[in-house]
């Protein structure tokens, strides 16, 4: 069965987040809520269209995952480049950050 | 240069506030990213994979000292220390944040600049010859007339929602650096027969999806009828372009569903109406923008310098820039110098804020005052002195700024790709870093002499590879990269289009691909003759025997 999370850009900084539990938006990929299957992910990705979440993100689309260990991570070469920031400016991209 | 007058200032400042205002909406709620898109995009302000993106436009790839060091400052204050300068001679900041968008917009104004028409359905940003103004080559500055076509062009109503993007290059030399045969409309500086001044008109080039060598609809055009009968190509795009697909509706598809002849005879048709109208600029309103670009106060000096002849005498790495990065100018004991942003394993077009003040200092000190941005993503410092190039040389060194290798293999074109590009299917940058260092040594690269290799993460093309000697395209199959390689390319007066070699290669192997390539040219070649022409002589198969071998 397919694994997939939602994620999108906040809106004031354009920072890749992603749909968390509680409808928060986090930064970690690993702390995104994934969903299993057609119709959780459509449930999941309407619960971030909403016209509430319209003033904290742009674009929200749903995205495969691999889970591992109970954890998800990006399953192609765009999505991996996304959640960590560009390959060539590994001192700067989000995978510069301190982990916490 | 150029220098605002009221209008422009008031138009700039004015565009500010109203920005800071819809910012401001998006940010409060009161209006959606749907009604924002647009407004945003019309400052420029794209959203990319990471973060946004602001366009910040150069027009005609000018910039002063001044005006740099405000680019400094916006990549350290609002940025990540670092811009990006893109094939079109703009630079593009990766990491503002939208709510700082109009205090740097605001700060931009204050030096002259701005981001409008760097996106959207409009006529784009203006470019030029980077040697604009100094190349020894030079018939007119043809900085003059693209910033008539810049005023004329700036939120003009009509063409502001045209059926898609719409970019003009101009040169003002017989060689064409500015690749004006691959631009919607290219102008090209030229005499008639009596001696005047006017324009070869070419129309319909363009890279993307769909690559067109542009095609002469007028062989001279009199200089003063320019604004008339550039009107006259834009209505008739506008009105017959088509709408009703992205794909289809640059001017190229229009230019070759009608034919080049029926294209320009609706052209003149409509011009003959437009120039009864009496639209073009006045005489005296050419003669005060042409002030602006008057010659700076050159020294007479002699053809050749002493102390610089000695330097290039006894420094071998000196002489080696020289020969690759240092050009003729147009007045004696001046020199043009490149500035490459493609040192090797760096990130083409880059440059950090240290760089772009470093860059800022050499030409307050030493080139009137003035830069230039390339089209090839290097600066230029148009101006030198020839007995400075050699102080001019060794603050490049310190400045890590000194690659002796303009339009060598490792001075390659790349656009953002997938590491920066919402649109781009795999990564250029990491392709051209792995190719510079492959080629690393300089003098292997001397020998091979001039190549032009150019990368596009998609197949929109921003990275100009239809038109490398070795164009690079990455493609995604089933979410792997995989570089397809063209041939025979070229975006100067011959103008070309690449051809695909074969198969396309895997990230791993590209860079392998790539060596085998050049290596084959070097094999074949008969004296120094040039990548194309050897290509021309011997065909495809070759390359494609040591390619293929293998499989």
């Amino acid at each position: 069965m397919s694994a997939q999370v939602v994620t999108a850009n906040r809106l004031g900084d354009g920072r890749v987040v992603y749909l968390g539990p509680a409808d928060a938006w986090v930064e970690r990929l690993e702390a995104a809520e994934v969903a299993a299957g057609k119709d959780p992910a459509a449930a999941l990705l309407t619960r971030a269209e909403t016209p509430a979440q319209g003033t904290r993100v742009v674009g929200p689309y749903l995205m495969d995952v691999i889970v591992e260990g109970g954890r998800p991570r990006a399953a192609s070469t765009r999505e991996i480049i996304r959640a960590l920031g560009p390959s060539v400016r590994t001192d700067l991209g989000y995978q510069a950050e301190p982990q916490t | 240069m150029y220098r605002y007058d009221e209008f422009d200032r008031t138009l700039v400042e004015e565009r500010v506030e109203q920005f800071r205002e819809q910012v401001a909406r998006r940010l409060s709620g009161e209006i959606t990213e749907e009604e924002f898109r647009a407004l945003r995009l019309m400052n420029g302000l794209y959203l990319q994979l990471h973060a946004y993106m602001l366009r910040v436009a150069v027009p005609y790839g000018t910039l002063s000292s001044r005006q740099m060091r405000k680019l400094a400052h916006i990549a350290r204050r609002y940025d990540r220390g670092y811009g990006h300068f893109t094939t079109r001679q703009n630079i593009q900041f990766n990491w503002p944040r939208l709510e700082d968008t109009p205090d740097i917009l605001s700060e931009l104004a204050e030096v002259e600049m701005h981001a409008i028409q760097t996106s959207g359905n409009c006529i784009r940003n203006v470019t030029a010859d980077h040697f604009a103004g100094a190349a020894a080559d030079e018939i007119e500055d043809p900085r003059v007339i693209a910033e008539v076509i810049r005023q004329w062009s700036t939120l003009h109503p009509e063409f502001s929602f045209l059926p898609r993007k719409f970019k003009i290059a101009v040169t003002g030399a017989e060689n064409d650096r500015a690749a004006i045969k691959v631009h919607d409309i290219g102008l090209q500086v030229c005499r008639d027969a009596r001696g005047h001044v006017g324009f070869k008109v070419i129309v319909g080039g363009g890279l993307g999806r769909t690559p067109v060598i542009g095609k002469t609809i007028r062989a001279f055009l009199p200089r003063r009828y320019l604004l008339s009968y550039l009107e006259a190509i834009m209505r008739v795009y506008n009105e017959e372009g088509r709408r009703d697909n992205i794909y289809k509706a640059r001017i190229k598809i229009l230019v070759n569903a009608l034919g080049a002849e029926t294209f320009a005879e609706k052209v003149e048709a409509e011009w003959r109406e437009l120039k009864a109208l009496e639209i073009d600029l006045p005489d005296e309103e050419l003669k005060r923008i042409e002030a602006y670009f008057a010659p700076p106060r050159f020294e007479r000096l002699p053809a050749s310098d002493t102390g610089f002849e000695a330097q290039r005498f006894e420094n071998r790495a000196f002489a080696r820039w020289v020969r690759n990065n240092v050009d003729a100018h147009k007045v004696q004991g001046y020199a043009i110098v490149t500035v490459s942003l493609k040192p090797e394993g760096g990130v083409p077009g880059d440059a950090t804020a240290d760089q772009i003040e470093a860059v800022a200092d050499l030409a307050e000190r030493y080139s009137l005052d003035e830069v230039r941005v390339s089209h090839e993503q290097n600066l230029v410092l148009p101006h030198v002195r020839q007995r400075d190039l050699y102080e001019v040389w060794q603050r490049l060194i310190g400045a890590g700024l000194a690659s002796a290798n303009a339009g060598l293999v490792s001075d390659i074109i790349a656009c953002p790709g997938l590491d920066y590009c919402n649109l781009a299917n795999a990564r250029s940058i990491p392709v051209a870093q792995r190719i510079s260092r492959r080629f690393a040594d300089i003098e292997r690269q001397h020998e091979i002499g001039d190549f032009k290799i150019k990368i596009s993460g998609c197949i929109n093309a921003c990275g100009h590879h239809h038109v490398g000697n070795i164009g690079i395209l990455g493609v995604d199959k089933k979410g792997e990269e995989f570089y397809q390689i063209t041939l025979g390319g070229s975006a100067d007066g011959n103008a070309a289009l690449g051809r695909i070699v074969g198969p396309a290669f895997s990230y791993d192997t590209v860079v392998d691909a790539v060596e085998t390539i050049v290596d084959t040219y070097v094999g074949l070649r008969q004296g120094r003759e040039a990548f194309n022409d050897t290509l021309a002589r011997v065909g495809f198969e070759p390359f494609k025997e040591k390619l293929y071998a293998a499989h």
